[in-house]
């Protein structure tokens, strides 16, 4: 169920992003939700794409240094409290976050938030027994 | 097929000092009737060269230095008549002189001979195959290795540098057992092959003499491991002879200098005088026989130690001088600390995560020194979190704080973005002044 997620280390040069993104562009990969952790020298830009596979290979061949991890994308309820309730259950269990961000469903109103825990598939079942929405690779692409 | 290992690399150490007085004996009087620079020189500190009686007497004469070469430029330091002079070769230094080098039909057959005996330290025999990807050319690398080949009777492809494709190619279909080729240019190869994907366990190498840069330990295992080989180092430098002065054997414990022709002395570069055996200190060597182009303690600006111990390895009583630990004007002086890239490479190399491609960057802001060291994020080491970047980078910083005793700041860069060699490693850019 979990989704892979593209990380791609940057160095805080003009110009590198645009390179990236030129890349996946061209290649006809497009990107769903993103996130950037920066630092002073650099930055890793995080990309959930259409197709992460073919992603991570059309990035390996411009020699870009990418990875994909695995990361756990589960719907939000529109409402007051709708994003605390997935995180206190994770930690209920002890799951720790390593870093988390949001984007919007296409389709409706519903709000998705991507989450990085150390342990994905206890994170997915717990959700999971928390009748909270987990989204696979194929919603994902279809979003 | 001559039998290099045995004869002279493993004379008593009686035997090899009496071999050494008589030639030096000879070369002293040689020097003095043929070359001007050392018939003046000697005069000044007023050398008898017939009175020269003992090895130690050596220490009292004056050292050559590169800048007599290059003052020389190019032939007035032969000394024998240009027709005498059946090859030439010529190193850039980085004033933009060339330091020119010549060699008579005997040096040809020295520097076969010394080079067979290099092959023949690494293991290499007859049926071997040697792929000499040393450049052909000015540079000596490529042609001291192939004189050696042909005199060891071992079969030798003359590829030199470069055309990294075609390499890998001959590599597989020729079945080179041997490869010849600076440390960073197998390392560079290995790259290519896994980029290519060429699959390098097909090939048959077993040895890799390696050498014409300063490399790390670190640098040997990545090579034996990358190319499931022996990784050796060859040491030499053209002014002596070109490729062959020195070379280790499989026992990995510093290089035999082949002493009978290269007589060797480590001294304290700032003082001149000797440095005990085992200390470090700065190479330097007096040719015994060459004939075009002698040298009288020429000072080699690499900085080694000495032992003169049998070897338990492979049995040859040929001194050992230890890798080059790096060079005297290569040296870098931050903040009034000597500081060498090798040993940041050794710092780099022992830490798992770290891939081999590095580069120093050295700057002056406010007359106070920085250096910086850029260092490449493979994949094996690149993290989505930002978390264990920091840590890689604050370990990098305190292992090399802790090594050399002056602060460093280490910058992440993307791979591939360092400068890549196919002959010498760009490894420091000194952007002070």
């Amino acid at each position: 169920m979990a989704i892979m997620q593209l990380s791609v280390f940057l160095e805080n040069r003009l110009g590198r992003l645009n390179d990236v993104l030129s890349v996946l562009g061209r290649n006809g990969i497009n990107i769903r939700a993103l996130s950037l952790a920066d630092k002073a020298s650099y930055g890793i830009l995080r990309l959930i794409v259409s197709d992460s596979a073919a992603g991570t290979a059309v990035l390996k061949e411009e020699d870009v240094s990418v990875n994909s991890t695995a990361v756990v994308a589960a719907e939000v309820d529109d409402e007051p409290g709708g994003l605390q309730k997935i995180v206190g259950i994770l930690l209920e269990n002890g799951l720790n976050i390593e870093y988390m961000y949001a984007f919007v469903e296409k389709s409706g109103d519903k709000a998705v938030v991507v989450l990085r825990v150390e342990d994905t598939d206890k994170a997915e079942k717990v959700l999971k027994q928390k009748n909270v929405k987990l989204l696979g690779e194929r919603e994902v692409a279809s979003i | 097929m001559k039998d290099f290992s045995r004869g002279v690399d493993t004379v008593t150490a009686a035997e090899l000092k009496k071999i050494q007085l008589e030639r030096l004996k000879i070369l002293l009087k040689d020097v003095n009737d043929k070359i001007p620079f050392y018939t003046r020189s000697f005069e000044e500190k007023k050398i008898n060269v017939d009175k020269f009686s003992s090895i130690a007497d050596l220490q009292h004469l004056p050292f050559t230095t590169k800048s007599v070469l290059r003052d020389n430029y190019p032939f007035s330091l032969f000394a024998v008549p240009l027709s005498d002079v059946l090859e030439l070769h010529a190193s850039s230094g980085t004033t933009g002189k060339l330091t020119v080098v010549g060699y008579t039909r005997k040096d040809i057959a020295l520097w076969s001979e010394v080079m067979a005996r290099s092959l023949a330290c690494a293991g290499v025999v007859r049926g071997d195959v040697i792929q000499n990807a040393y450049g052909y050319g000015l540079f000596t690398g490529g042609l001291g290795v192939h004189y050696g080949a042909l005199e060891l009777g071992a079969t030798v492809i003359p590829v030199s540098a470069g055309g990294t494709k075609r390499q890998l190619m001959l590599m597989e279909d020729f079945k080179s057992t041997v490869l010849t080729c600076t440390p960073s240019y197998a390392l560079f190869m290995a790259e290519e092959a896994k980029d290519t994907g060429v699959d390098v366990s097909r090939m048959k190498l077993k040895v890799g003499i390696f050498g014409a840069e300063p490399w790390t330990e670190g640098m040997r295992e990545q090579i034996e491991k990358e190319w499931n080989m022996l990784a050796l180092d060859i040491y030499g430098l053209s002014e002596i002879i070109g490729p062959g002065v020195a070379m280790e054997c499989a026992g990995k414990n510093g290089l035999h200098i082949w002493a009978d022709h290269f007589l060797p002395e480590v001294i304290n570069p700032a003082t001149g005088e000797a440095v005990d055996e085992g200390e470090e200190g700065e190479l330097v060597i007096t040719t015994l026989t060459k004939e075009a182009l002698p040298l009288v303690r020429y000072r080699t600006g690499d900085i080694v130690s000495l032992n003169t111990e049998r070897c338990e390895n492979c049995g040859r009583t040929m001194p050992r001088i230890s890798k080059i630990k790096g060079r005297i004007d290569d040296m870098l002086i931050i903040r009034g600390v000597n500081v060498f890239p090798s040993q940041i490479e050794t710092v780099l190399m022992n830490i798992p995560e770290v891939a081999p491609h590095y580069q120093i960057i050295v700057t002056r802001e406010k007359h106070l020194d920085k250096m910086e060291v850029l260092v490449e994020v493979v994949e094996e080491i690149f993290s989505d979190e930002v978390r264990k970047l920091e840590e890689l980078e604050k370990k990098v910083v305190s292992e090399i704080e802790s090594t050399l005793g002056i602060s460093v700041s280490v910058k992440l860069v993307e791979p591939r973005s360092i400068e890549r060699s196919i002959g010498k490693a760009k490894r420091v850019v000194d952007q002070r002044q």
